[in-house]
């Protein structure tokens, strides 16, 4: 199965190649490398958003509220720093962390101790967390001028020739990759994915890990929650509504099986860049933006029928001979 | 009535990898009169039946009905032949109602061809009332009981016309006078002309209703007549009249002071009052029919549900497993009946399966170390003789003995004091039974105490020290496995009376 996954990523990466070359030969300075490093800065916050994703997709659930999460611990941090300039950077950060994954574990507990179905609980919080920040901005917008310079500028640096913004989509992958490859918690969001019952049987705590998952897609949520208010400048109410979709699209693109226990780092990393590319890619060679939605589209279901496919030929080997062989 | 078979099974074989379910078997059955299928667990009445009704294909032999040979490849099929079934928990539609569940698949249709709700509401009045089963057909499904669920599946055999009725084991989950309506009914469907197949495991039901009698044996069909001519003995003898077969290792008894107790273990409506106790280096056998509450004591003696009364205590010591992890921190490990559900992770590689409940131990600081799951899953699947091409081999790939396999070794690398097996062997081959049961001799061998649920009696009889025997969530006895008959098991958990017997 490995070397099936690894296949589809091949696939996946040969693809973006492809939407490259074709966009480049239409317009020439697509592919050279400082767009292509823009591409990726532009493309960083949903390669974050869909590794918390995945996380939570592994376990047979969804998290439908990570955008209205996003949108709301961006409006709290941002009206902190329109109120208080002074506080420092790394602060705020911290907090929008700390915001989400208690948002996340807010999901988390009501799926965990309640037993209620994910895909309900997501979508109730999708609803009260866009709501909350109607209520706490009673409907008004932070704009660029309230926010200190510092707010604006930090994910603006450049480090080593990268964005910081970049760096941060580097390193939460990083430690993505860690997490599923190389911890307990990683392997058993894999396990309960694939097989709950034998899970239970096997002493692994589903409820708990399925909240965990989803503080791990809060804490995401919430990180990008400042990021993206910094980086397009203006907290209104309407930040990122409907992107929760857009996030799930990454992962599904990427290899990850929404029934649950299949999927990679590597996977949904290209399953984002590759819908960043097509966003990128299409008003440059003059297609409607109507279209790019009907493009993306037909890349899910292309990949939910690679999936598929890829599923099916997990088969059973009965013959003694091909077992030992 | 006639002395022709309405239907006659000839020549039936049908073979899975690794087990040949049934081999040339035989059985008619006749118009008016109840045909009881016995046999143990395993001997091939499910196969038996999942082919009448056409989910199974049979590997040889002929299926002839009203005299006319007859091919069943779809479930479709079987019930235009006339065949239809009641299983002991109705496959029927909750959220459909009662007239739509009589009907589903042959509803009457108005002139446009949509279907006639009127019509189809009076017939199925018509047909529950000719029943007397009190059912208001306009009611969804969810809201009846089992036995009146029962009802509207008798309701609609008689609907579609079926002259054959099989009903396995149909009253595994009724209350006695449930059980007496069910009576009734069959007498009802047999006046009618209706030849009925009635699986049960149950003497008593069947001495009470039956007129003929089939018996299964590992597959092959051993015996039938009359039952009114026949003792319940006699049956008894054609179920296990086998010499106890296969070599079971033999054992040194070293069997050590008590490790595990229950006391009066006592859930509200899976068993009650159950107390044994696990010495070092012992196997103590649970025998009894599918359904008798076995495999339910050992979930709660596991974590995985919790007994409302009763106490549990590993050597010497009080406790009580809130969870599976619990159980397994405290010495308890539990190999499952279903591998697949609940065994093994399939889609996962072998080390993986083998490691996840010793992640603790093989992770250092928090982080996985491959290398060392890699260590500990070759050396526990080593002991057990696994056979894959490597330990990264995805485990749905691999034989249904092979799988156990790795589940057991999965429980060996975290140094349990008890094992609970339940069905160790079902559905695996020869070969693997062998192994699984050397292995147990071995276990015990070195200190551990096994608890091995089984239906089948020779390897009850064969790996046990002592046996405890349950029937319907109660526990009948406890026996030292010194000179026992099968006969004498088969009767303790079936509930046949030893004078009767005599």
């Amino acid at each position: 199965m490995n070397r099936l996954m690894k296949h589809r990523e091949v696939w996946l990466a040969l693809a973006i190649v492809l939407v490259i070359v074709l966009v480049t030969l239409r317009f020439s300075r697509f592919a050279q490398p400082a767009n292509l490093l823009t591409i990726f800065n532009d493309t960083s916050i949903l390669m974050m958003l869909a590794l918390g994703q995945m996380a939570v997709i592994l376990t047979r659930s969804i998290d439908l509220s990570m955008a209205s999460n996003l949108a709301l611990t961006g409006m709290i941090v941002a009206m902190l720093n329109a109120a208080f300039p002074g506080v420092p950077i790394p602060a705020l950060l911290a907090l929008s962390v700390l915001i989400g994954a208690a948002l996340g574990a807010f999901n988390g507990v009501l799926v965990w101790k309640l037993d209620i179905p994910p895909i309900v609980v997501t979508l109730g919080t999708l609803t009260i967390f866009r709501g909350m920040v109607f209520v706490i901005s009673g409907g008004a917008w932070v704009n660029a001028a309230q926010m200190s310079p510092d707010f604006i500028a930090f994910q603006r640096t450049v480090l080593l020739g990268l964005p910081v913004l970049s760096w941060f989509a580097i390193v939460v992958a990083a430690l993505f990759y860690v997490l599923m490859t190389r911890t307990p918690l990683g392997r058993s969001l894999y396990a309960i994915g694939v097989n709950p019952t034998a899970s239970v049987y096997t002493g692994i705590n589903v409820g708990r890990t399925k909240f965990m998952a989803f503080v791990i897609s809060g804490a995401v949520a919430g990180l990008c929650g400042y990021l993206w208010i910094s980086r397009y400048v203006i907290a209104s109410t309407e930040v990122a509504g409907g992107y929760e979709l857009t996030i799930i699209a990454a992962c599904v693109i990427g290899g990850v099986s929404i029934a649950g226990g299949i999927g990679s780092v590597g996977g949904v990393l290209l399953g984002a860049i590759f819908l960043g590319v097509i966003n990128n890619a299409l008003p440059v060679i003059n297609i409607s933006p109507f279209w790019q939605m009907a493009i993306s589209g037909t890349a899910i279901l292309l990949a939910v029928v690679l999936n598929a496919r890829g599923e099916r030929s997990r088969g059973r080997i009965i013959l003694k001979s091909a077992e030992t062989a | 009535m006639t002395d022709q078979p309405i239907l006659t099974l000839s020549g039936i074989s049908k073979s899975f990898p690794g087990v040949r379910a049934l081999n040339d078997v035989s059985l008619e059955l006749y118009a008016g009169q109840v045909t009881a299928l016995i046999g143990e667990n395993g001997a091939g009445k499910s196969t038996l039946v999942k082919t009448l009704t056409g989910i199974y294909q049979p590997d040889a032999g002929d299926i002839v009905v009203n005299g006319q040979k007859v091919t069943l490849p779809t479930a479709h099929s079987a019930s235009a032949a006339g065949i239809t079934a009641i299983h002991q928990e109705t496959v029927l539609f909750d959220e459909l109602t009662v007239a739509e569940n009589i009907h589903l698949g042959h509803a009457p249709r108005t002139a446009l061809g949509l279907i006639d709700w009127r019509k189809m509401r009076s017939e199925a009045r018509l047909t529950l009332d000719a029943m007397a089963a009190g059912i208001d057909p306009d009611i969804k499904l969810r809201e009846l009981g089992i036995a009146k669920k029962h009802l509207v599946a008798v309701a609609r055999a008689l609907s579609i016309d079926a002259r054959v009725v099989i009903m396995d084991e149909p009253t595994a989950a009724l209350s006695q006078k449930e059980i007496e309506e069910l009576y009734v009914l069959i007498e009802l469907l047999k006046q009618d002309g209706k030849a009925i197949l009635f699986i049960s495991h149950k003497f008593d039901e069947i001495y009470r209703i039956a007129d003929r009698f089939t018996v299964f044996r590992d597959g092959e069909q051993v015996g039938k007549g009359m039952i009114a001519d026949t003792s319940q003995n006699a049956i008894v003898q054609l179920m296990v009249g086998r010499p106890v077969e296969g070599i079971f290792p033999a054992r040194k008894a070293a069997i050590g002071e008590v490790v595990l107790e229950a006391k009066g273990l006592t859930h509200p409506t899976e068993f009650d009052d159950i107390s044994f106790a696990v010495r070092k280096g012992e196997i103590l056998g649970f025998y009894g029919l599918v359904g008798a509450g076995r495999s339910e004591v050992m979930q709660a003696v596991f974590g995985l549900t919790r007994p409302s009364a009763g106490t549990l205590s590993l050597d010497g010591v009080p406790i009580t497993p809130r969870s599976p992890a619990d159980a397994v921190e405290a010495g308890i490990v539990y190999v499952p009946e279903e591998r697949g559900k609940q065994g093994v992770i399939t889609g996962e590689p072998i080390f993986k399966n083998v490691s996840l409940p010793s992640l603790g131990k093989t992770s250092k600081s928090g982080f996985l170390r491959m290398a060392e799951e890699f260590a500990l899953a070759r050396t526990y699947t080593e002991r057990l003789d696994l056979r894959a091409s490597s330990l990264s081999q995805n485990v749905s790939t691999l034989s249904g003995g092979n799988q156990q396999k790795v589940v057991i070794a999965k429980w060996l690398a975290t140094l349990p004091k008890v094992i609970i097996l339940d069905e160790p062997t079902k559905g695996i081959d020869i070969g693997s039974k062998a192994a699984v049961h050397d292995f147990m001799a071995e276990l015990v061998a070195q200190g551990l105490s096994v608890i091995m649920v089984s239906s089948e009696l020779p390897e009850v009889l064969g790996m046990s020290d002592r046996i405890v025997v349950m029937r319907e969530g109660r526990m009948v006895d406890t026996l030292d496995n010194k000179g026992l008959k099968p006969e004498t098991l088969v009767r303790l958990a079936a509930g046949i009376i030893e004078e009767q017997a005599a």
